[in-house]
């Protein structure tokens, strides 16, 4: 079929959009976490959400399927309400009746507005302000749920990120304690270079993931240093370093060797610790991927954006290592990956950009080669049941990432795993009862 | 307060209903909408999705879109998809912001027809109803558009069968049950919305001699086939057990043209209250059948959809949010509902799960059965 305008060769794509902006296909993989999985990482909160049934339905079923429906609430907003000019007296008077129903009082409630309280123009200051008043005990975050505002500026996934920190307020220093926020996976201490660097000198890491308690939650106040690696978290990371007055760092997930070691070097000048000898994990690094090579050999491999946030980097180190990386799902491509996109350009010329919500994604043929994919998305897509089901980089960072996902592609290559029953479900590593 | 959900979810919204009703019949459904609709459809609302190319798109409303008024983006869009797949409709259903904007949708969709020669239409969602009150939208649109009003009942008892959408028969092969039944009770099928059927089929509705709703989403469309062509409507469904009653009304519609909703027919005069929730037709069919079994019992339906108020008896239940059903059911000894109405029903009466797939979606789907 005629796949011009849904995919492209990465040597003829434009950057940073390679796809034009048309109506919208949507896959069926939805291992990616949205706002109502990232709430729930703050221990003992309880979500309100205030919007239209159609726009409530997909929000408060997500909650059913993580069997958390008792800490989630609904205001529903009615046609008089676009029109009556009281938005903000249901809004307040919704909650306040939710909140009262509640059997025990939560520490803290993220209040979800939505695209109708900007266009009517709602006082949110108002809003919160009669809240705060009702429930001086609860700390109120500010967090939206408004698509129409995500193609501009900050997304609402970034506003939320940034709201949910909101509540830390700055303790005394604990020299020894470090935040590693924005994401939404704990780091998974045998595979994150950051993890590893920070338990090998000692250092307190604290991350919402990990949290058990809101008090928990709160003690980040004190951490010395605020670390992020995930990028849609950089920006709530960068507002918390500024209002609690501390250190940052942000360290995107790179695949290349030498900007791996640069980032090292960043965090332990920051932290005032001996630099890292990294060629243990170099050595380590490059077996794993020599040995996947040996296991996969010339399989086409893809791979998606829902997997790893810099999927055209991995891309890159597939390739350098000889891996047939034939196509990268993608929609947009972000300035950390402009280099790897143009050294791609360069290098591997036919490698293919497919989007993931071109229409004619609907009806391109699935399942016509052997493939392995990374990510659920290009599992969908490919029609293959040898994937490697992973989002975020599996809590992954640095060179212990790259044994992680060598290892991963192995097993992929070796096992089937159940596509139709897998990627469709929400929020991976989340409770899914379904 | 009648809006506030301490825990309980929403039904299936009308955007999804729409995509849902027309989702078999090679027409193209576009959502006006930013983003979250066409997920919220295909993660929740909808069993087909993974393995049926069907084409449901979504616009990706933008702020500027919607400031602007940059409604030549939209056809634009949408005659540019049409040009690719050549579909039989288009169908445009719309969400809060489009609503609110006062998008002029009749103009939108004739431009868009003019151009492409393919026959569009809107259907007037706005995210703020339910699926029973979108789907039945775009049955009606359809129907209006598409049915051949000049097309006459053949007089061979055959009947139309109105409001079947996966959000209320789930279960695999519970639609090709249901048709096997109906035929096994002396009916020939002349259509089925719209499951198992084509666009081509139900232009042709007006054969039928009797129109059977079977949930309460059909019911405008039977409305309008009566109302356009003089076809008399019966609801309820042919569970076993009630399914010479059924037959019983079709007939007498036939022979007299005029409706028949027979599970109305209860006495409702037992001492112990057992309760119903969800769709009227499907609920009050049990409920007959509830009382012609247990005489001591009385049955009440609630509905809380936004259905047709004939199809409910006057002792029935019309509610609106959790706490209006939390109050229905307090005095209930035996409630029959979807697993999760369970958080808001007294502890002291009996529950019996029956899970709905429009309220709770995949949770318990594995449990839902072919009821014929």
């Amino acid at each position: 079929m005629d796949t011009s305008g849904a995919v492209v060769k990465v040597s003829e794509a434009n950057y940073p959009l390679p796809f034009a902006r048309e109506l919208e296909f949507n896959a069926p993989a939805h291992g990616n976490w949205n706002i109502v999985h990232i709430g729930y990482l703050i221990p003992d909160s309880h979500e309100i959400y205030v919007a239209s049934d159609n726009c409530m339905r997909g929000v408060v079923m997500t909650a059913a399927e993580m069997n958390t429906l008792d800490r989630f609430s609904s205001v529903i907003l009615e046609e008089d309400d676009l029109l009556e000019g009281n938005l903000e007296d249901v809004t307040i008077e919704g909650i306040s009746d939710v909140i009262r129903k509640l059997p025990k009082k939560p520490p803290c409630v993220l209040v979800y507005l939505v695209c109708l309280h900007h266009f009517l123009g709602s006082d949110t200051d108002r809003i919160y302000g009669e809240l705060e008043e009702r429930f001086p005990d609860i700390d109120f975050i500010r967090c939206w749920m408004d698509p129409i505002m995500q193609k501009h500026g900050l997304t609402p996934e970034q506003k939320d990120r940034k709201a949910m920190l909101d509540p830390i307020r700055p303790l005394p220093v604990n020299p020894r304690s470090v935040n590693v926020l924005g994401g939404d996976l704990a780091m998974d201490p045998e595979h994150n270079d950051i993890s590893r660097v920070l338990k090998d000198n000692g250092y307190t890491i604290r991350e919402l993931p990990t949290c058990r308690t809101y008090q928990d939650f709160l003690d980040m106040g004190e951490s010395k240093l605020n670390l992020c690696y995930y990028p849609s978290g950089d920006y709530a990371v960068r507002m918390l370093r500024k209002r609690l007055d501390r250190d940052y760092l942000y360290m995107p997930s790179d695949y290349n060797y030498e900007a791996i070691r640069n980032h090292l070097k960043e965090l332990t000048n920051m932290l005032g610790i001996p630099e890292v000898d990294t060629a243990k994990w170099e050595e380590e690094a490059d077996a794993a991927l020599q040995e996947a090579k040996n296991v996969v050999g010339d399989t086409p491999v893809t791979i998606d954006y829902m997997s790893v946030p810099h999927p055209l980097g991995l891309a890159r180190l597939l390739l350098e290592h000889g891996f047939n990386v034939t196509t990268v799902y993608l929609d947009a491509i972000t300035p950390e990956e402009e280099t790897d996109f143009r050294w791609l350009q360069e290098n591997a010329p036919d490698l293919q950009l497919a989007s993931t919500m071109n229409i004619k994604m609907r009806v391109m043929p699935r399942g016509t080669e052997e493939i392995l994919a990374i990510g659920p998305k290009a599992a969908w897509f490919g029609g293959t049941s040898h994937f490697v089901n992973m989002i975020e980089n599996g809590g992954c960072w640095g060179f212990g990432s790259i044994p992680y996902i060598a290892g991963e592609m192995i097993r992929a290559y070796q096992e089937e795993k159940d596509t139709r029953d897998l990627v469709p479900r929400k929020g991976l590593g989340c409770a899914s009862c379904i | 307060m009648r809006r506030a959900y301490r825990i309980l979810p929403v039904y299936t919204g009308d955007v999804s209903g729409v995509a849902g009703a027309l989702f078999e019949l090679g027409g193209m459904t576009v959502m006006h909408d930013p983003s979250g609709c066409n997920s919220t459809y295909n993660t929740h609302d909808e069993i087909r999705w993974y393995d049926q190319d069907s084409l449901i798109f979504l616009t990706g409303l933008t702020d500027q879109d919607a400031i602007l008024g940059d409604d030549d983006r939209l056809i634009h869009d949408i005659r540019k998809a049409a040009e690719e797949f050549h579909p039989n409709f288009i169908a445009i259903a719309n969400s809060p912001i489009p609503y609110l904007n006062g998008t002029d949708f009749d103009a939108i969709c004739s431009i868009i027809e003019s151009d492409t020669g393919i026959s569009t239409f809107h259907v007037p969602t706005n995210g703020c109803h339910d699926y029973v009150y979108g789907a039945g939208h775009a049955y009606l649109e359809l129907a209006k558009r598409f049915v051949d009003t000049a097309v006459r009942p053949k007089g061979d008892c055959s009947i139309n069968i109105l409001g079947c959408t996966p959000l209320d028969f789930t279960a695999e092969g519970e639609v090709e049950s249901l048709r096997k039944k109906l035929t096994e009770m002396g009916f020939s099928i002349n259509s089925c919305w719209a499951m198992g059927d084509s666009l081509e089929n139900l232009k042709n509705a007006g054969a039928a001699d009797v129109n059977l709703v079977v949930s309460a989403v059909g019911m405008l469309t039977a409305k309008y086939l009566k109302r356009t062509i003089g076809t008399p409507y019966v609801a309820g469904l042919p569970l076993d057990g009630f399914e010479n009653v059924l037959a019983e009304a079709l007939r007498t519609a036939l022979a007299t043209g005029e409706d028949q909703i027979p599970y109305l027919n209860r006495e409702g005069t037992g001492a112990v209250e057992t309760v119903f929730i969800g769709d009227p037709v499907q609920m009050g069919t049990m409920a007959f059948m509830e009382e012609e079994k247990r005489p001591e019992h009385r049955a009440v339906v609630i509905c809380p959809l936004e259905a047709d108020s004939e199809l409910l008896k006057e002792t029935d239940i019309e509610t609106r949010g959790e706490e209006e059903v939390e109050r229905a059911v307090r005095n209930a000894e035996e409630i029959t509902a979807d697993p999760l109405y369970k958080h808001i029903c007294p502890a002291t009466a009996t529950f019996h799960s029956l899970p709905h797939f429009a309220f709770s979606g995949r949770l318990f789907r594995k449990q839902i059965a072919d009821r014929f």
